[in-house]
């Protein structure tokens, strides 16, 4: 990964392939075969952690209290680290010439591979800390499973980002108990929300051919084999927090992991990737 | 002509002069974010792992490192970033830990921090997170969490009881 005086570099592709040959060996990152599957697999992981940590970003200086808004900061700043480190290994694994600023800045919507859970408006804090609870039980479970993942070079990224995602998990699943099990209004708020992202969590153990393929040279879990563990933690926070899990399908709302995503992706982008579109090659 | 390269011994007192950006008080090496110092075929490399993923100032240590060492006449120079295995606040010296406490940042409990599970939610239920952080400036263990997040990523917010005053303490991870 290129640090900050490498940045001033104009060869960014080229410092990342120097930095690559003196990282951990991984047999994984020769194999031909898989390299469509890794890759797309690796946007995933890391497109996920760019978004939600986008949306995030954006509650910064208009968080209701100063400690909810340096938190939701701070978690931003956490997934955009993780984001740095998955698209940068996606880079090496696609060895085209592209750096993680690539892929992150330059590609467009449908290329993108994020679930269109954490692609949606923040909406109300409710909103925003019900689907962080959701996404942290999954993203904690999927972590610690790629810990022991056949590829070193995706457990020590998941290492250092569990590390991480166990805050994550423990402060949003505290909030969803303080205000789910709190007033009136803020417990009608979080079901509401509840409802609201119910039918977009499926995706997140919706397996396809790239998730059998990881899955099966060993870098990353069966996905439903996840599900029994997130859906007792769900059950758990929920009851404590006096909730009641819809009744709807969880896995109505799909097809972000290929690329087919909501129109608020767009807008995303739009945002995020000005400067980049505007003034191509930009550095300070 | 030849030129004799300094030892590592001699890079790594270079590198404990290079505070870290946020907290000037501890150095680099204090932090325990240096995880090696070695020569290959005449260039230095200094690895350098992150406290936290996604801190801002990992660039702008890096960028110190380089700029203390180019002064020190270090010419070939490579700073490889390593995650693994993870930092964590077990890394931070002993040295490190007095320095924070008297700067006023409560240090992280030793020997909590190594296997990331730490702040799990089953974790916490079973009641191993629940430490006792002293009060930096009255060393009453009399304190309450405001919030385990702070004015940097590796910092949570605290309050002292009996002396009143509001602390950081650098968390354990």
């Amino acid at each position: 990964m290129p640090s900050l005086p490498d940045a001033a570099t104009p060869d960014a592709a080229e410092l990342a392939r120097q930095a690559a040959a003196h990282q951990t060996h991984d047999p994984h990152l020769a194999n031909v075969d898989l390299q469509p599957a890794f890759f797309d697999w690796l946007c995933r992981m890391g497109d996920n952690a760019l978004i939600l940590g986008h949306r995030l970003s954006e509650w910064c200086g208009h968080g209701p209290v100063l400690e909810e808004d340096i938190a939701l900061a701070n978690t931003a700043l956490d997934l955009i680290g993780h984001t740095q480190m998955w698209l940068g290994l996606a880079a090496e694994v696609e060895d085209a010439g592209r750096s993680a600023d690539d892929l992150a800045y330059l590609r467009d919507a449908m290329k993108f591979r994020n679930l269109k859970l954490v692609e949606l408006p923040n909406g109300d804090m409710g909103v925003t800390l019900m689907r962080e609870f959701l996404f942290d039980a999954f993203h904690f479970e999927l972590l610690t499973a790629l810990t022991h993942s056949t590829s070193p070079r995706v457990a020590e990224i998941a290492a250092k980002a569990l590390k991480e995602v166990s805050y994550h998990l423990e402060r949003s699943s505290d909030l969803v108990i303080r205000l789910g099990d709190g007033t009136e209004e803020s417990h009608a708020r979080m079901q509401a929300a509840l409802e609201r992202l119910w039918p977009y969590t499926g995706e997140m153990f919706a397996a396809d051919a790239v998730d059998d393929a990881v899955a099966e040279a060993g870098i990353a879990p069966e996905l439903a084999a996840l599900l029994p563990r997130w859906q007792q933690t769900v059950d758990e926070v929920l009851a404590e927090a006096t909730l009641s899990k819809p009744e709807q399908r969880f896995d109505a709302q799909k097809g972000g992991k290929q690329g087919r995503h909501t129109e608020h992706l767009g807008f995303i982008l739009a945002e995020m990737q000005f400067l980049q579109r505007a003034y191509p090659g930009a550095s300070w | 002509m030849t030129t004799v390269l300094p030892s590592t011994e001699e890079v790594w007192d270079w590198l404990s002069e290079v505070p870290d950006p946020e907290i000037p008080v501890v150095s680099v090496t204090d932090l325990g974010i240096v995880r090696e110092v070695r020569w290959d075929e005449g260039a230095l490399v200094v690895a350098v792992t992150p406290t936290y993923s996604g801190c801002p100032a990992t660039a702008v240590i890096d960028l110190m490192i380089e700029n203390h060492l180019r002064e020190k006449g270090i010419e070939n120079l490579r700073l490889e970033r390593r995650i693994s295995p993870p930092w964590t606040t077990d890394w931070v010296s002993a040295a490190g830990r007095e320095k924070l406490r008297a700067y006023g940042i409560a240090p992280p409990v030793d020997g909590t921090a190594s296997d990331g599970m730490t702040a799990s939610r089953a974790a916490r239920l079973s009641g191993r997170t629940n430490l006792v952080i002293a009060c930096p400036r009255c060393g009453s263990s009399h304190t309450e969490r405001v919030s385990q997040f702070g004015s940097t990523p590796c910092k949570a917010s605290y309050r002292c009881r009996d002396c009143l005053e509001p602390f950081d303490y650098f968390k354990c991870h």
